[in-house]
């Protein structure tokens, strides 16, 4: 029998009708009781990602949050709510400097690392393990310097075999999260509407792993690995590599000028690459 | 018939018995013998209330890591802080008739041939920029098996063609051949060599003395895992040439000590002469193009990279164009090798006070992975603490992060005080 077609001249938004069977004298004599039936196996973590630090906001499987209140299902969303309510207060607590100019990042990579922690965890729990990924619902674009922390993180998950999906909500294109998709074999989408983002959210990253092998999810295009120069910031095709810091330079120079090793003779003495150099190094475009 | 009387006549045929069962199957019930080899029962000890329970190997693995992680620091301190990056090894596989012995089951090349295909696997994940090339000894000589390579697959497809074992070992020969090799390659690269010994002689046609001395005049770092027992000349070619040499007492201490070859060992400044080298970051091919890939000659859609000097298609990265000669990389292959630039600090053992204050109720549990810091009937267990950011993590936590992570989940969750770092440079 072939499935309805959609009705040309509807609008885009759908509604669905639920029709929720509550007769009592089914519920008591079935074997599935009626609190089970809202509820759910699949676990959530939730971290929130702020300007000034990072913090867990809600843990499904946590006991706390097992015990459904009145039976209500909002009283899983009230929590996280709530939690999400005093990580805010908190985070502004911390620091009260505006950035001047364009709006600052968040700190990815402090969240990341928690949750590739608490992913470890799972893996120590036992044989039967649920099947962990991560995403992230970015907005605030990439921050230069915690380019060496994220791709630490990427590299980490692409060992443990954790996919990182992305849904990027920002104006411009985030490299980080473009090159952490492919490299890790998740997916990553920017939506063209931002209305319907439940109906992106749950279509495009609310599916499990398995059943990703036959549904058509958007393919990585464009994606840049293309690396910057360290002089002057622009993308290069083809550049200078210092043999023993690993800085990257459009032209030839003699000296390097992060680890200050002279180029062409035996070094008797140079300085380790210091911590403050760390933070000159970029991202791709 | 008294009781006395009637035991001491069941005792006698029950002894009877066992004598007879003795003789025939040398001492050991059908039931001991699957036990013979696997002692479950050692593995048990008793706590302080006088209950069974299994050794705790956490703290164990943790203390072992610990050790791991101060001797490496140890080393960076004394030694110049700089680490060789680009790396050019060979791995020297001893095929005389000593590794055929079967001391380390199934036989000693099985597990050599097992444990050098997983740490080839994890050189190029650790430094992706190296080349590595296998040598084999067999019958007092020595031949290249695979030349330098970046790609894994090549090295361990020819490894496993190649595995009987017949005749004597010649440590001469090997050094010979590989310090030929060696001299090849650009200034800039580190020289390595890693030799995996199972025979206790050597079968050399000159004076190994020279061939020692010419190593260390051309720099070329030597380590030695031997498989037998300690023998003095590998420990003086070691000594000499600023190598490691060590002994494997089992499979599980073998395969410890050649995963230790896998991060880059400390540089001597001196040995590697700076320089700058020319790389190209290809961009990959359009979805849909066709044409013909110069490392394979097949025609391929799609998948692949553009050399952006010759614009030759290859199929993966890293590699070396094979028309023009130009070394191709991505940028995630360069930042694979920055945690070693940048490693972070040991964490600091915390001696554990009273969890039960409610000022440090927040710190009971790990910062990481949210698990609860006591341990069993509310005694605070071990856990560590960053000395930047202090935060709290447990021992699984420390582990992951300095083993793989390479991130302090604390300090960077945390804004740096300085805001001008953003827009530096």
């Amino acid at each position: 029998m072939a499935s309805a077609p959609s009705k040309l001249y509807s609008d885009d938004v759908s509604l669905v009708v639920v029709l929720l069977d509550t007769n009592p004298f089914f519920w008591s004599s079935s074997s599935l009781s009626f609190s089970q039936f809202l509820t759910h196996l699949n676990q959530v973590v939730v971290i929130a990602t702020g300007y000034n630090s990072c913090d867990y906001v809600y843990d499904s499987s946590s006991t706390g949050n097992q015990s459904v209140g009145n039976g209500r299902m909002p009283s899983l969303c009230a929590t996280l709510l709530q939690n999400l309510e005093e990580f805010m207060n908190k985070d502004e607590q911390l620091g009260k400097q505006e950035p001047e100019g364009r709006i600052a990042c968040s700190l990815l990579s402090g969240s990341l690392s928690m949750a590739l922690c608490y992913i470890q965890r799972v893996f120590r729990s036992g044989l039967l393990h649920p099947q962990p990924r991560i995403l992230c619902l970015q907005g605030s674009p990439d921050g230069p310097e915690q380019y060496v922390a994220i791709m630490n993180a990427i590299f980490s998950a692409q060992r443990s075999m954790v996919p990182i999906d992305s849904c990027y909500l920002g104006a411009q294109n985030s490299a980080f999260l473009q090159q952490a998709s492919y490299i890790t074999g998740g997916v990553h989408h920017k939506p063209q509407q931002l209305d319907g983002l439940f109906q992106y959210l749950l279509t495009i990253f609310g599916t499990d792993l398995h059943s990703r092998n036959f549904l058509q999810l958007p393919k990585p295009v464009g994606v840049d690995f293309r690396a910057s120069c360290f002089c002057h910031k622009n993308t290069i095709d083809m550049g200078y590599i210092c043999s023993v810091c690993l800085s990257i330079y459009c032209k030839h120079l003699k000296k390097c000028s992060t680890c200050g090793s002279v180029f062409g003779q035996a070094q008797t003495q140079s300085d380790e690459p210091s911590a403050t150099n760390r933070k000159r190094k970029t991202t791709d475009a | 018939m008294t009781n006395s009387e009637r035991k001491r006549l069941n005792g006698e045929a029950e002894e009877e018995e066992e004598d007879e069962d003795d003789n025939l199957n040398g001492g050991l019930e059908a039931w001991e013998r699957s036990y013979a080899d696997d002692r479950s029962w050692e593995a048990l000890q008793e706590d302080e209330s006088g209950f069974l329970r299994p050794i705790d190997n956490s703290a164990f693995y943790h203390a072992q890591y610990r050790r791991r992680l101060r001797d490496r620091s140890l080393v960076a301190t004394t030694a110049r802080i700089q680490k060789g990056l680009i790396r050019y090894l060979y791995i020297v596989i001893d095929l005389s008739r000593a590794a055929a012995e079967m001391d380390f089951r199934p036989s000693r090349m099985a597990v050599v041939a097992k444990q050098v295909e997983a740490f080839v696997r994890e050189f190029f994940d650790q430094n992706p920029l190296s080349q590595i090339g296998l040598v084999t000894v067999k019958d007092g000589v020595a031949n290249c098996l695979t030349d330098l390579g970046g790609s894994p697959e090549s090295h361990i497809k020819a490894l496993m063609g190649k595995l009987g074992c017949s005749g004597d070992s010649s440590l001469q020969n090997a050094l010979d051949l590989v310090q030929g090799l060696l001299s090849q390659i650009p200034s800039y690269g580190h020289r390595e060599v890693l030799i995996l010994y199972s025979a206790l002689s050597t079968c050399d046609p000159g004076d190994i003395m020279e061939t020692i001395q010419k190593c260390k005049e051309s720099k070329i770092r030597c380590s030695v895992i031997g498989l037998s027992a300690e023998m003095f000349i590998c420990k003086h070619l070691c000594q000499d040439t600023g190598g490691s040499y060590s002994v494997a007492l089992d499979e599980s201490h073998f395969k410890e000590l050649i995963m230790e070859h896998a991060p880059p060992p400390p540089a001597i400044a001196e040995f590697a002469i700076a320089n700058l080298i020319k790389m190209g970051f290809p961009q990959r091919a359009g979805e849909g193009s066709i044409s013909i890939c110069s490392c394979h000659k097949e025609v391929k859609v799609g998948v692949g990279y553009t050399c952006p000097r010759c614009k030759a298609r290859v199929c993966e990265l890293p590699t070396d164009c094979r028309i023009c000669g130009l070394q191709l990389v991505s940028s995630p292959h360069l930042a694979r090798s920055y945690h070693h630039l940048f490693p972070i600090a040991p964490f600091d053992e915390v001696t554990p006070l009273c969890l039960n204050d409610p000022r440090n109720r927040s710190r009971s549990t790990c910062f990481g992975c949210q698990q609860s810091l006591l341990s069993s009937g509310n005694k605070p267990g071990l856990y560590v603490a960053c000395p930047k950011c202090k935060k709290h993590f447990c021992l699984e936590c420390d582990i992951y992060i300095h083993e793989s992570l390479h991130n302090c989940p604390g300090c960077e969750s945390l804004r740096h005080s300085n805001p001008i770092v953003a827009n530096e440079g």
